[in-house]
């Protein structure tokens, strides 16, 4: 009884993930495809953490109607990288899967600190701790080298210069929000740099700058 | 079946689990509705990281489905194992392990997940050290069940054992194969697979949660507990027994209909959609048996609250599994995937089936448990309309709310651009079914008339005749019952019960 149970609900299960883990052929590759940055990747655990998935979802389906709303339909492989997968299973709020490149820096700066002051009757709730909180790079090194035991290509020794790295890129998205007059004490330290730096990169590795912005 | 020797049966843990389930749903529940008021008022998030959207939705989902029917399934294992049986559980240490463990882990999760600390696959959102844990208890959980089966006095294994084993060996399973990660940090890991593999066996997990924790353990409780609270024997023990094989073999193969038209290939959204399809038959069959064991009982069904709820939930569950699949047509789930009629199928299985099905074992095991009677049959009434009501206006809005939805996002102007090309409109105007869904959190309250029936005799321990009721009790209550009595007695005596005799 046990044992027939225990084969009764293996079957399935082997058979439909054991060809999709094993036969690379499910899942193409495409050459733009590259991992995520330190800084994106610290966003990118920030969107984990505040359950952004709850209400948005990254994957466009192949309607006209998603395309023409979001852009291009999304393919298996720009999400080789993506540990853990983030589709969502509910849209409360739009795709986000192509949302890089679609509004400036400062865009998402206002619209994190108050959706409702750039979009009048959101329900997106408020992240105002995002912006008033300091940014901790501490894990860095070791998910880079957690990440690539796993199968990211980053670079041996990677983990070491990946700080360094995080905190350039920081410096650039702030002085594009400065650019915008956005003014604040330590603001290249702050929560929100790494939260735009991952959304500004959504989607845009399959996608050419130059359209984004339409 | 068997013979009720209860100086013999373990019932304190029966006890402990059915407060745990009583505590955890209003718990799990009220955290249902603060996240329904945000969806509507923005600013009850109040700033706090701790409390926000993101947050709470997670530890909403996981406090109903592991705290309040996790602790539902193992009320009714552990009572219904014990007399199945005919004896008492494997071991009392194990049997507590278990009780303190799992709360402990609830408390866990309670803890961490508002803090953010999440692997995010949904229904698997607990970091590692918490995953282990869960292991470690489900595995003692085990050991326990099947302890008690090998020293057992009754030769045959009815049905709902066999539901109870599949549950354990499944739920195994998933939540290794689920939780495979390498850890970071004390509370921070990342999955082993990545992108679409990833997201397959999300979704092989999350179905089956669905399936293995919210159905098979649950239609085990049915197949104890209908029986029992209708008197009548199972309608046919053939059925249940191939109506279990083929629901077990089939379900494990749903799981990609979660991911159709995503990037997953097309064969396995094609494998999924079929066997979804296939699963109507072993559901209904299911359902079917259930509601045909109250054949020639339906006039009890109508005064009883107990088959009541019972009869709903099983009805709930056949909607549902006839919505299934459904939604698992490529042509609807188009339609259906992302927006809110995802969350009206999930919310008629769960409020309907596992709720109604837990509160009408619970009205039938409590004053078993605590050796007393019903407090009140009108109170237990007037539960199952207010959360019958309370469904149907969770429910009925949702689909409303996902059918608008999904009509704006697809329509287009006759020039071919989109018609609503600011989401923000589509969210706006769906938000009066959402102020209707938090009408529909009623359905919470009543779950209070439980603790009254408990309540009522431990205030009131062995009182002699002629003292009268204490003045705690509450007039609406003694009104109730005075009117519940009357009916069958005279009002006379109906009153002298129950303010004279009631225990
Ligand atoms: C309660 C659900 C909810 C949650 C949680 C939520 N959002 Fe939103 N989000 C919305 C809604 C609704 C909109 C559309 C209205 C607007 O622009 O505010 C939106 C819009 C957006 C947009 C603009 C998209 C576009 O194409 O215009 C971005 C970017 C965004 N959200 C990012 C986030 C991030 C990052 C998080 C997590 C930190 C998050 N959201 C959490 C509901 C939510
Ligand atoms: C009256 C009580 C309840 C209320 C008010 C409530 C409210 C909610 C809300 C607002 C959501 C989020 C929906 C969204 O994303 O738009 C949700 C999701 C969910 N709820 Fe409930 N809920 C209740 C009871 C329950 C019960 C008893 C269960 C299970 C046994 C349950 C299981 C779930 C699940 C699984 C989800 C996630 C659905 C998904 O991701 O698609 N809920 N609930
Ligand atoms: C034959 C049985 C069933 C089938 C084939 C089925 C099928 C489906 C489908 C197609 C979806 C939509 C997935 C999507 O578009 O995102 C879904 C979602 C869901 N169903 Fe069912 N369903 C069945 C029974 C049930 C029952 C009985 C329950 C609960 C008690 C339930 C709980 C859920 C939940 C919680 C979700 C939401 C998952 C998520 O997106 O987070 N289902 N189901």
């Amino acid at each position: 009884m046990l044992l027939l149970a225990t084969i009764a609900i293996l079957i399935g299960g082997i058979i439909e993930i054991f060809p999709m883990v094993m036969i690379e052929s499910n899942v193409p590759r495409i050459e733009s495809v590259k991992p995520y940055t330190p800084l994106e990747l610290a966003g990118r655990d920030m969107y984990i953490r505040e359950g952004c998935v709850g209400c948005h979802s990254q994957m466009v389906r192949p309607f006209r109607s998603e395309t023409e709303r979001y852009g291009e339909y999304s393919k298996s492989g720009e999400y080789i990288y993506d540990r853990p997968f983030l589709w969502g299973s509910k849209r409360t709020g739009p795709d986000l899967q192509r949302v890089g490149g679609k509004y400036p820096d400062s865009w998402h700066f206002n619209h994190m600190l108050e959706p409702q002051s750039i979009s009048p009757g959101s329900i997106m709730p408020p992240y105002p701790w995002m912006i008033r909180d300091e940014l901790s790079l501490d894990l860095l090194p070791k998910k880079i080298k957690a990440l690539r035991t796993l199968g990211t290509p980053y670079p041996e020794g990677y983990e070491q210069i990946a700080i360094a790295d995080a905190q350039k890129q920081a410096e650039r998205v702030a002085g594009r929000l400065k650019k915008d007059g956005i003014e604040m004490d330590g603001l290249e330290k702050k929560e929100i740099i790494a939260m735009i730096a991952y959304l500004q990169r959504l989607g845009t590795d399959i996608k050419p700058k130059a359209q984004a912005t339409k | 079946m068997a013979q009720v020797e209860k100086f013999h049966y373990d019932n304190a843990i029966v006890r402990n689990f059915a407060y745990a389930t009583m505590i955890w749903g209003l718990v799990g529940m009220l955290v249902g509705l603060i996240i329904a008021l945000q969806l509507i008022f923005p600013q009850l998030n109040l700033g706090i990281a701790e409390v926000s959207y993101g947050r709470l939705r997670p530890l909403h989902t996981n406090a109903v489905i592991f705290a309040f029917v996790g602790n539902g399934i193992f009320t009714g294992v552990y009572y219904s194992l014990q007399r199945l049986l005919k004896a008492r559980m494997f071991s009392k240490v194990l049997s507590n392990f278990h009780f303190w463990g799992w709360q402990a882990i609830i408390v866990a999760a309670a803890l961490t997940l508002p803090l953010g600390l999440t692997s995010l696959h949904e229904y698997a959102e607990l970091e590692w050290p918490i995953d282990l844990a869960i292991a470690l208890v489900w595995i003692g959980f085990g050991i326990n069940m099947f302890g008690t089966i090998l020293k057992r006095r009754e030769n045959h294994l009815y049905v709902a054992i066999w539901f109870y084993i599949a549950t354990w060996v499944t739920v195994t399973v998933l939540h290794v194969g689920n939780n495979l990660e390498l850890p970071v940090s004390a509370f921070k890991s990342y999955p082993v697979f990545a992108g679409v593999q990833d997201a397959l066996i999300q979704w092989w997990y999350g179905h089956n949660a669905v399936a293995f924790f919210l159905t098979t353990p649950y239609l085990g409780l049915m197949y104890y507990f209908l029986p029992k609270a209708a008197n009548r024997p199972v309608y046919s023990y053939k059925l249940s027994i191939i109506h279990f094989w083929a629901l077990i073999f089939i379900y494990i193969w749903a799981g990609p209909h979660h991911l159709l038209y995503t990037s997953l290939p097309d064969w396995a959204q094609s494998l999924g959609t079929v066997f979804s399809v296939m699963l109507i038959a072993p559901s209904w069959g299911g359902m079917l048996n259930g509601l045909l064991t109250l054949r020639g009982a339906w006039d009890r069904v109508r005064q009883d609250p107990i088959l009541k709820f019972m009869v709903v939930a099983v009805t709930a569950y056949g909607m549902s599994t006839f919505e299934g699949p459904m939604l698992s047509l490529k042509s609807v789930n188009a339609i259906s995937h992302f927006t809110d009629w995802t969350i009206g199928h999930v919310h008629i299985g769960a409020l309907g089936w596992n709720g109604f099905l837990t509160f009408g074992m619970l009205y039938w095991l409590i004053p078993r448990l605590f050796s007393t009677k019903l407090y009140s049959e009108k109170l237990a009434n007037t539960h199952f309309w207010i959360g019958t009501l309370g469904i149907m206006f969770y429910a009925i809005p949702l689909y409303w709310a996902g059918w608008t939805q999904s009509l704006m996002w697809k329509e287009f102007t006759p020039d071919g651009f989109l018609k609503y090309g600011n989401f923000l409109e589509t969210v706006t105007q769906i938000l009066p079914m959402y102020a209707m869904r938090v009408v529909g959190g009623t359905y919470i309250w009543p779950e209070i008339s439980l603790w009254y029936t408990i309540w009522s005799r431990r205030s009131a321990p062995a009182r002699s005749l002629a003292t009268k009721q204490p003045k705690r009790l509450h007039w609406l209550a003694r009104m109730a019952c005075t009117k519940a009595n009357t009916g069958t007695a005279g009002w006379k005596e109906g009153l002298f019960k129950c303010f004279y005799l009631r225990p």
